[in-house]
């Protein structure tokens, strides 16, 4: 078996492993629009992982996120004609997962505020938050395996506004430009990154009795806590 | 000097802003300003350990079978594509597959006795074991080329794999026809070896013709990924022990039919 004598550095390897799967996804592409319904399964094939883990993010559940995955290659097949075949298959792929994954939120949002009932509400803003929030201090592993805290985490994350989770999810997790997340919101960069610092910032005042309790304490026992905040460099 | 703005930190955080230099110097000396950031990380770091359900290296296979009924036909070469020489030469393969089952059957065919269906689908099985196996042994050897392919040690170093494209591309309609026929028969682990196999071939078929050796590497791990090599050679040999069964078993019937005639 055929072993490169001079292995290039990881970076290297990983840039021409990327390079070669764009070239086989744009001849992929090509026979799937001279016909060849089968060339379209390569690009199924590889970039279903990467778009089940954007969606799960965005939908917060595995059926959803298995549907946008499926409805995100269907609308690619129908409108692959429109896809500039220079561009990057997965970039495009994932924007309109993102896209179909904004509409499902929506609707399910609307179902489910149909659905909710005040009572269920109250009775989880009863519990005390620093319950949920274990005797040594929390590293992101601990808190993300606090099932309680998890469960705050996400529900933190359904309170933001679909425009809110994308740019969230497309920011934090997928490390994604804020150019790339105007594009899917259909608005300006300066409007992608106000969006990407509100989903922050409501993070924080939904999590921060839990996760930043100890900081908070901290803050307090050096002292400094009291001063406003404001630009002054 | 007043404190960094909520704004200014995410912001800072996030890698999205001009006053950078400044803002970073405010942080070394700033307790009240760090500890925010720290905060900010903090949450960050916790949402980023959320976890994510793990799909299984099948899932893209999974979706593929999810969706491709539900893909409309797309109006592209369409005819055109099977007045192509490959295509006839595939055809012609299958056709012969199909000509050999049914003057085997007409062979064999023993009238009176009872067993003809039998004996018909005996024949039937043989050949398409034959027929498989072959097939698989083609299969291989393309592959075994791809794997074993080394970049020129002079001259250009792009390395041209249209042949074994080609070659590749035959094989699909083929491997096609046998999967299909293998899951009719209800062969789950042909079929599924089949299903492999088509993948692997597929990407070699959609590949570039000319490749560079980061990219033949690149093409020789997906090859190894899939284990097919392996289990191509696995099944094939199955098949053979099968052959030789199924080339044992009239005598068999037969002794055992002279056995039940004597009772």
């Amino acid at each position: 078996m055929i072993r490169m004598s001079e292995s290039a550095g990881s970076t290297q390897d990983r840039e021409a492993l990327q390079s070669a799967a764009r070239e086989s996804d744009t001849i992929a592409v090509e026979r799937t629009l001279a016909g060849e319904r089968d060339a379209f399964r390569v690009l199924v094939e590889r970039h279903s992982q990467q778009l089940f883990r954007l969606a799960y993010r965005m939908t917060g559940n595995e059926h959803d996120a298995e549907e946008v995955v499926q409805e995100a290659f269907l609308r690619a097949y129908r409108n692959l004609g429109q896809f500039g075949s220079r561009a990057n298959f997965g970039t495009w792929a994932y924007r309109i997962a993102a896209n179909y994954a904004i509409d499902r939120m929506r609707q399910k949002r609307t179902e489910d505020a149909r659905r909710s009932t005040p009572s269920s509400l109250a009775e989880e803003q009863e519990q005390d938050p620093l319950d949920l929030v274990p005797d040594e201090r929390p590293t992101p592993d601990r808190l993300a395996g606090n099932t309680e805290l998890r469960k705050k985490m996400e529900e933190a994350l359904r309170e933001l506004s679909s425009s809110e989770r994308t740019a969230f999810v497309m920011r934090h997790w997928e490390g994604c430009a804020i150019e790339e997340i105007a594009a899917v919101l259909h608005s300006t960069t300066s409007a992608a990154k106000n969006t990407v610092f509100r989903s922050v910032q409501k993070l924080r005042r939904a999590l921060e009795p839990y996760v930043g309790a100890r900081g908070a304490l901290q803050a307090k026992a050096a002292g400094a806590a009291p001063e406003p905040r404001g630009t002054e460099l | 000097m007043k404190h960094l703005t909520e704004e200014e930190l995410i912001a800072y955080q996030e890698g999205e802003t001009t006053q950078r230099e400044a803002i970073a110097e405010h942080l070394t000396s700033c307790t009240a300003c760090r500890t925010e950031l720290d905060r900010i990380e903090a949450l960050l770091s916790a949402l980023d350990n959320l976890p994510v359900p793990e799909r299984g290296p099948e899932y893209g296979r999974a979706v593929w079978q999810q969706i491709a009924p539900r893909l409309p036909e797309r109006a592209g070469r369409g005819w055109r594509a099977w007045l192509e020489p490959r295509r006839w030469v595939a055809i012609g393969a299958m056709a012969a597959v199909v000509m050999g089952a049914f003057v085997a059957g007409r062979w064999t065919k023993k009238p009176d006795t009872g067993t003809s269906a039998g004996s018909v689908a005996q024949v039937r099985e043989r050949v398409l074991v034959l027929a498989v196996g072959e097939h698989l042994g083609k299969s291989e050897m393309v592959l075994m080329e791809l794997a074993n392919a080394t970049p020129p040690v002079s001259g250009p170093k792009q390395i041209n794999i249209s042949a074994e494209q080609k070659r590749a591309e035959d094989l699909l309609d083929a491997n096609r026809l046998y999967r299909e026929t293998a899951q009719h028969d209800g062969d789950a682990a042909l079929a599924s070896v089949l299903d492999d196999l088509e993948r692997v071939l597929m990407d070699v078929a959609h590949s570039p013709e000319e490749l560079t050796p980061a990219k033949l590497e690149s093409l020789q791990k997906r090859i190894e990924a899939h284990g097919i090599l392996f289990k191509v050679r696995v099944v094939g040999k199955e098949l053979q022990e099968k052959q030789k069964t199924t080339n044992s078993a009239p005598a068999a019937t037969d002794s055992k039919v002279r056995e039940r005639n004597k009772a």
